[in-house]
Formats: structure tokens, C-alpha cells, sequence
């Protein structure tokens, strides 16, 4: 299953998967009307603060998921074969139990009591917008074999004195 | 997205496709997506405990460290654009002023004092003493004023005198008569130094009083000085395309901003001495070419052809038939360099302002700039022998126009030799064969098919009436398109608008010179603002401006003192404060009160193109001329009147 794996050492926090995200689901699809929209866009990705680093955080689609369990409405589940974790908006009742059982805090509260919102792989994209934002390549989406792999090889090219070098 | 609508261009980027040239095109992309923070202005710098970033989507911060609130961040940082925009007008203003207290030295050989009654007008502008004064004592006194326009501390610039009356008390009114170009710059950044100036309305006072310094004195002295040094143009015959650039002969292309030593290059190449040597080499002449201002400079005054505009530098190079690129000041991509490594060229740096890793530097000054533009010319014809044939790929077609369009010439074109005046301009608008006036300026900017904003906003303009002023890249772009050429230019024309360009021999939009050269237009509306008919101010004028596919900070600085002077203003592409809805807010409506001219935000050419009429038909309509559109044929009585 294709997921979004994060370099973390890449990120250099400038928040542009946040804002790519936010207008993904905007109505209007472009950052200078986004802006505006009434209620505004809400990015399903958070860049925290981890320790030094930035690291980008979005729903990880858990083998085991809290929110599934938690949710009284039963408006979230598993889907065995992709292995994404699904959010009906239809059925949800705004208690936002997943909200508050999220390990990773990145299902977040709809505006004006909409229902909750949380990251869904975008899966009409063929590269989410998030992860196409990304500067750095600190985002990859793909298989895990395929996100190893690509480690490996950032690790041989002596990835982090690359980095300092850029100047 | 097509990269480019010039033709010449496209040609040239099919063939070299399978080549590995980086373009700027190809560059955009290696950036893209680009910054959100950084695109909607929301993104602040100024110290250590930054950078800060406000979050457009209201979840996250929405001041910075200090403080600062997405107002105040976007608010600075558009001043600190105009500052930058008015330090590159004025710094080239005062070099040409340095130049003139030379030549009045004698120490600028090759330099002379072209236009006399100019420098005559403008003593008297500055208050000097002209009776019985020898020329160069004159023009050394008019330098030295000039001078002082940047240093000035205190009280008002001196051609803010030129304006409309009224529009002087309006900005006594509002305190932002700039003092001196240097000090408002200096202000400028003074006031955007952390924990200084933090109300958005506040720092916009600067930007429009660091902005007016600009149009009023620095670009316009920058016009003047050059008209002194150089003649005043008067209208003449060019060309323009890549394909200017000739197989058998030796190709200089100059680039950049000042006329100053491209002036020197126009010169050394007729020397016989020169053409000799390039017989020697092989080659059956010398041609220079332009790009950008430079080019705009050298045309307007020696009729020396086009190469192109800013998206068209590096392009040029890819024909392989360039011996050596001279570039100044401003616009010049640091790839040159390294595109020009994979052919013969040479890239010569000549500002003591401005090197480029990569290119020779010959600097320049005016004791010795004939002397170093023969170095240079000797330099490309030596270069000649090593051009490879088979790299040669010129786009042939050239496209005729015609060019030097000033103040001056307006009233003589118009007015006729004897009567010079802008009457006749004022009666066609007023009596409607001509709708109204745009300015249509500014550069190129990858992010939109190279020229075609400008051909789609300019023609669409034409079609309703609309006389054109151009100036920088835009006028170049209208060039290639054969706007600029009498003939081919009315066929795109309303017919009020062809009917009085035929009359009078004009092309329908006209050519005023380089981007200080903006200058210009202030003094062509204020004229017909004194000409009577049109009312006291250039806010009540139906005219317009636009910069469609703007990209440098000198559009900025030029776009607010156009605002500041009254013109309703367009610009596309993207604009740099809608991160603050209170900043847009007042440069898009509440501005307007004050300045009686606003800005616009409007990517789309032709919707652009509609907001300018709306606005020009607005303003006939409070002048009550929007009924008298009924139009009147010519007959041969009134064309011999105009004549
Ligand atoms: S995949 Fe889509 S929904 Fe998820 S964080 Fe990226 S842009 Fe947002
Ligand atoms: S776009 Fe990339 S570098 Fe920037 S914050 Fe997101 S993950 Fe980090
Ligand atoms: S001046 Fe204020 S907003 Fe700007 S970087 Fe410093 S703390 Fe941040």
C-alpha cells in the first residue's frame, strides 16, 4: 500500500505541505482565492516541532487505529484491502472522540461544527499535493520498500554534509 | 503553458530542445511549487528572532516574534520593494548627473551636450542664472543641482513643481512630498528595522513618498540628463526579432539600463578604423543589437535595432552568432555566463555596480569609456573567427517600427511645428475619437507566455480607442508584434483611434523609451491636464495604467508613484500583499480617496484590459464627454489642420 513516508532530516519546516494542503481542499483550488474562502480551508498536515527538527505530520493510517474505536457513530474504518483508514463525513456527529484519542493529534476539528477532517492519502491525486510542495523531498509517497530504498541511497551520498554544504 | 508567444523565440527554443540549456522557463520549474508565505507577502526577515510566517488559514500564528501582524509584515515588505525599485532609477539618474558634471569638466571625452534648449529649461527649473552663462558652466551648475535632488534633507524635491497644481496640494496635504531621493530611501529602511514603524497605513505614507521621489526626480532627472547628453529622441525608423542579429557580420548585443557607455559602442562601430578590422576578420560589418533598456536607450535615439526583451537574453545567446553581450546594470540573468560558455560569447561585465562570476569584467567611466568601447568592439571582432558555423541558428525575420516618442515629439506631431501643443490630443479624446490614454509597461515574467499578456491587453485596448504609451520590455513586446509599425499597427485599431493615426503619421501606441523613460508619461498627462478641457488633475484624465507581466521591484516602485500621481493601475501575474486583507484593502479601494488613483490585481490580460476602459469610460463620464462619441470622418480640411 502506498503511503506518505517523511525524511525527517529533509524538512526544514517552511509549512509549504500545510499550505498545499489547505488549498487541495479549498473550493477554489488557488492560494490567492483560498485565502478568502468563507470558512477557510484547513490543511490535514501539521509541521511540529520534534526535539530540533520539524517533522510533517499526518494521519498515518494505523494498522491499529484509536479513532476507529472511538468513534461512536461508527463513521471511521479500516479498509482491509487498501489499509486506509476511512472517514465518512456523512456519518459523523461532530463528538470529535477521534480528535481526542489521535496518538499523533492530526485529525483536527471542523470549523463552524463541521465534521472533524483528517488526511485521506488524497487518493484521486496521482502525488499528493502535500508531498508535491515539498522543496526538499522530505515527503515521499510511494511503497515502503520503494521509501527504503530511497534512504539508502540518501544515506550513501552522505546526505547530511550534503546538506550543510549548500551554500 | 506555451513558454513564449514571439515567434522568433519559439522558433529558436524548438531547435534547441535536445540541448541542455537551463532557460529561465526550465528554471521556474526546477522551482515550483513556489513559497505560499513568500508569494502572498507573509513572510518577514527583518531580524534574527525570525523568520516569521503568518498562516493565511487563521489556524496558526498570526503575528511574528515581535509582534508584527500579517499587515504590518506584507506592508513592510512592499516598501522595501519600492525602496529597492527607486534606488535602481536613481542610482542610474545620478550617474548620468555624475557624467554631466564631467563632460562640463571636460573630462569626458566622446560626451558632448546634445540638447541645449533642454538643459537651458531645466536650469531655469532649478532657479539658476542662464543670462551670459557659458554652456558648460551651466551644465555643470545643472549637475550639481541634480546632485543634490538625491541628497537633498530637508523641504521638496525640485520637478514635483512640474505636477498639476492640484495634485501637489494633494500631497502637501498628505505630507509625502519626497525631501530627497536618498533620504526617503534611508527612511525607508529605517522605518521596516524591527520595532519601528508597525501601522500599515503609516509605512504605506513612505511607500508613497519613497515611491514619488522615483517618478518625480530620479527617473526623471535619469530622462532629462540623458536627453541633455544624448538628444532628445524624435521618432525613427527600427527593427526588432532575433533576427536583427546578422550571420556575416560582427554581433555586439548590449544589455542592461544606462546609455551611458552603449552610447560609446554605437559610436566606436562606425569608426572606419573598426570596420577595417572586422573586413580583416572576415566579417562585412559591425551590428549592434539591444536588449532591455539599453536596447530601448540606443534605439530611441540611433534607431539601433531590437534583439529583444528580458525573457529574450538568453535566447540570444543560443543563436551562437553573438560575439560579446555587454551588459550594465539591472535584468541581466546570472546565466548568461554560463549559457554563453557553451558558444564563442563573451559576457562583458562594465558596471563598477555590477560583476557577474563568469564574465569579463571591463569597467567603465566616462574619462575613458570611448577608449573601453573600442577594447570591447576590438574584443568581439576577434571573436568573430571563432564562431562556429554550425552552432548559427538566427530565426530570420525582422519586424519594422517606429520608435522615439517623447513629450516634445507628442506636441510637435500633433500640435504641427507651429503650434506644438497637446490641443489636438485633448480635442479627439474630448470629442471621442480617441477614448482615452494607457500606459502599458513593464517586463517579462516566466510565469506567463513570454509577450503575450501584453499583445492580448494592448489589443484589446486599440480595438476600443484606447492610445497606447509604452515604455521597457512591454513596448518591445508590441514591437515584435508590428504594433508599433504605422501601418500594420491600425489594423488593430477602433476606428476612431486609426482615424487619427492615420491623420497624423502615428502608430496607435507609442513608443516613449526605457523604464525610467516612465518619467515621460507623468509629464505627457500633465501636459494634457494643462492643455485644458480635461480637468485640473491627472486623476480626473481617462487614462490607465498596467504592467501585465511584471517581475521586478522596479515595477513596484513605478506602478505606486503612478497610483500616487493618480492613475488607476493594473498589474498581473501575482501581487505581493494579499496575505493582508486590511493592506489590500486600502491599495485596491481606500487608497483611492486619498490619491484619486488605485491599484488593481488582475491576471487575466483581457480582464485587465476591461477594468482600464471601465475605468477610462468612468472618468469621460464625470468629465461629461462620454456622450459626445459620435463620430466625425476627416476631411481633407481638418487632416491639412493637423499636418
Ligand atoms: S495527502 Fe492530501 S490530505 Fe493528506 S496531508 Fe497530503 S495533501 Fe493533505
Ligand atoms: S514542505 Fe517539506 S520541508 Fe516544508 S514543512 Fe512540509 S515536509 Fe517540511
Ligand atoms: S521583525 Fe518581527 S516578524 Fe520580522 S522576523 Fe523579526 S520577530 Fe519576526
Amino acid at each position: 500500500m502506498k503511503r506518505i513516508f517523511v525524511d525527517e532530516e529533509r524538512c526544514l519546516g517552511c509549512r509549504s505541505c500545510e499550505i498545499a494542503c489547505a488549498i487541495k481542499h479549498s473550493h477554489s483550488n488557488k492560494l490567492e482565492k483560498a485565502i478568502r474562502e468563507q470558512p477557510l480551508p484547513i490543511s490535514r498536515i501539521r509541521v511540529r516541532k520534534d526535539e530540533n527538527n520539524a517533522i510533517p505530520l499526518q494521519c498515518r493510517h494505523c494498522p491499529e487505529p484509536s479513532c476507529v474505536y472511538a468513534c461512536i457513530a461508527g463513521g471511521i474504518r479500516k479498509d482491509e484491502k487498501t489499509g486506509l483508514v476511512v472517514f465518512e463525513e456523512k456519518k459523523c456527529v461532530r463528538c470529535y472522540s477521534c480528535v481526542m484519542v489521535c496518538p499523533f493529534a492530526v485529525i483536527k476539528l471542523g470549523k463552524e461544527e463541521q465534521p472533524a477532517v483528517k488526511c485521506d492519502l488524497c487518493q484521486e491525486e496521482e502525488i499528493p499535493p502535500c508531498v508535491r510542495a515539498c522543496p526538499t523531498g522530505a515527503l515521499f509517497f510511494g511503497e515502503a520498500e520503494e521509501f527504503q530504498e530511497l534512504m539508502e541511497k540518501r544515506r550513501k551520498r552522505g546526505e547530511k554534509d550534503a546538506l550543510l554544504n549548500t551554500g | 503553458m506555451e513558454w513564449s508567444r514571439d515567434g522568433s523565440a519559439k522558433k529558436l527554443l524548438q531547435e534547441i530542445r535536445e540541448e541542455d540549456f537551463q532557460l529561465s522557463w526550465d528554471r521556474l520549474q526546477e522551482q515550483l511549487p513556489q513559497c505560499g508565505f513568500g508569494i502572498l507577502g507573509i513572510c518577514c526577515r527583518n531580524c534574527s528572532m525570525g523568520p516569521c510566517r503568518i498562516d493565511p488559514f487563521g489556524e496558526n500564528a498570526q503575528v511574528g516574534v515581535c509582534g508584527a501582524d500579517a499587515d504590518t509584515i506584507t506592508a513592510r515588505n512592499f516598501l522595501r520593494m519600492v525602496a529597492a525599485g527607486v534606488s535602481a532609477h536613481s542610482d542610474h539618474g545620478r550617474a548620468v548627473a555624475e557624467t554631466l558634471i564631467k563632460v562640463a569638466r571636460g573630462e569626458a571625452p566622446g560626451y558632448e551636450i546634445k540638447d541645449e534648449y533642454k538643459l537651458l529649461k531645466l536650469a531655469l527649473e532649478f532657479g539658476l542664472e542662464v543670462e551670459g552663462k557659458k554652456i558648460e558652466d551651466i551644465a555643470l551648475q545643472v549637475g550639481i543641482n541634480a546632485l543634490h535632488e538625491f541628497g537633498n534633507q530637508e523641504g521638496e524635491i525640485t520637478l514635483v513643481k512640474r505636477a498639476p497644481l492640484k495634485r501637489q496640494n494633494i500631497w502637501r496635504k498628505l505630507g509625502v512630498v519626497p525631501r530627497g531621493v536618498d533620504r526617503e530611501v534611508v527612511e525607508a529602511l529605517h522605518r521596516t528595522h524591527m520595532g519601528t514603524d508597525q501601522n500599515y497605513l503609516h509605512i504605506m505614507r513612505q511607500a508613497t513618498r519613497c515611491a514619488l521621489s522615483d517618478g518625480w526626480a530620479g527617473s526623471m532627472l535619469a530622462t532629462e540628463l540623458q536627453d541633455i547628453l544624448f538628444g532628445t529622441p524624435t521618432p525613427i525608423v527600427g527593427k526588432v526579432n532575433l533576427g536583427v542579429l546578422k550571420e556575416d557580420q560582427v554581433n555586439i548585443i548590449v544589455h542592461g539600463h544606462e546609455p551611458l557607455l552603449s552610447e560609446m559602442i554605437v559610436m566606436a562601430a562606425r569608426d572606419p578604423e573598426m570596420l577595417k578590422m572586422a573586413k580583416e576578420k572576415g566579417a562585412r560589418g559591425i551590428n549592434i543589437a539591444g536588449i532591455c533598456c539599453t536596447a530601448n536607450e540606443v534605439l530611441m535615439r540611433h534607431g539601433i535595432p531590437l534583439a529583444g526583451n528580458f525573457l529574450n537574453q538568453e535566447l540570444a545567446i543560443t543563436t551562437g552568432a553573438v560575439e560579446v553581450m555587454v551588459v550594465d546594470v539591472q535584468c541581466v540573468m546570472q546565466s548568461l555566463p554560463t549559457i554563453a560558455s557553451c558558444f564563442h560569447t563573451r559576457i562583458i561585465t562594465t558596471s563598477e555596480k555590477a560583476k557577474i562570476s563568469g564574465a569579463t569584467h571591463m569597467e567603465f567611466s566616462e574619462e575613458n569609456a570611448l577608449k573601453k568601447a573600442k577594447e570591447i568592439i576590438k574584443m568581439a571582432i576577434e571573436r568573430f573567427p571563432l564562431r562556429k558555423k554550425s552552432q548559427v541558428r538566427i530565426p530570420a525575420g525582422e519586424v519594422d517600427l517606429v520608435a522615439g516618442f517623447t513629450h516634445e515629439t507628442i506636441t510637435y506631431m500633433l500640435g504641427g511645428m507651429f503650434r506644438a501643443s497637446y490641443k489636438p490630443l485633448n480635442d479627439n479624446i474630448i470629442g471621442g475619437r480617441i477614448r482615452g490614454v494607457a500606459g502599458v509597461v513593464g517586463c517579462n515574467n516566466p510565469k506567463v507566455t513570454h509577450d503575450e499578456s501584453h499583445l492580448i491587453m494592448v489589443k484589446e485596448l486599440l480595438k476600443q480607442d484606447v492610445l497606447v504609451l509604452q515604455t521597457g520590455c512591454a513596448a518591445i513586446a508590441c514591437a515584435k508584434e508590428g504594433l508599433l509599425d504605422p501601418v500594420k499597427g491600425l489594423e488593430y485599431c477602433g476606428d476612431g483611434l486609426r482615424e487619427v493615426c492615420e491623420a497624423v503619421g502615428i502608430p496607435p501606441v507609442l513608443h516613449l523609451g526605457a523604464c525610467v523613460d516612465n518619467s515621460r508619461i507623468l509629464v505627457a498627462a500633465t501636459a494634457m491636464v494643462k492643455e485644458g478641457g480635461l480637468g485640473d488633475d491627472i486623476s480626473e484624465l481617462p487614462a490607465a495604467g498596467a504592467a501585465p507581466e511584471w517581475m521586478s521591484e522596479k515595477a513596484i516602485s513605478i506602478g505606486q508613484y503612478f497610483v500616487a500621481s493618480g492613475v488607476f493601475t493594473v498589474f498581473g501575474v501575482t501581487w505581493p500583499t494579499l496575505g493582508s486583507k486590511n493592506l489590500s484593502r486600502y491599495l485596491f479601494e481606500e487608497i483611492e480617496e486619498e490619491m484619486g488613483g488605485k491599484w488593481a490585481f488582475e491576471p487575466d490580460p483581457l480582464k485587465a484590459a476591461h477594468l482600464m476602459i471601465e475605468h477610462i469610460n468612468k472618468k469621460r463620464k464625470a468629465l461629461g464627454i462620454d456622450k459626445a462619441r459620435e463620430r466625425v470622418l476627416f476631411d481633407m480640411e481638418m487632416r491639412r489642420g493637423l499636418e
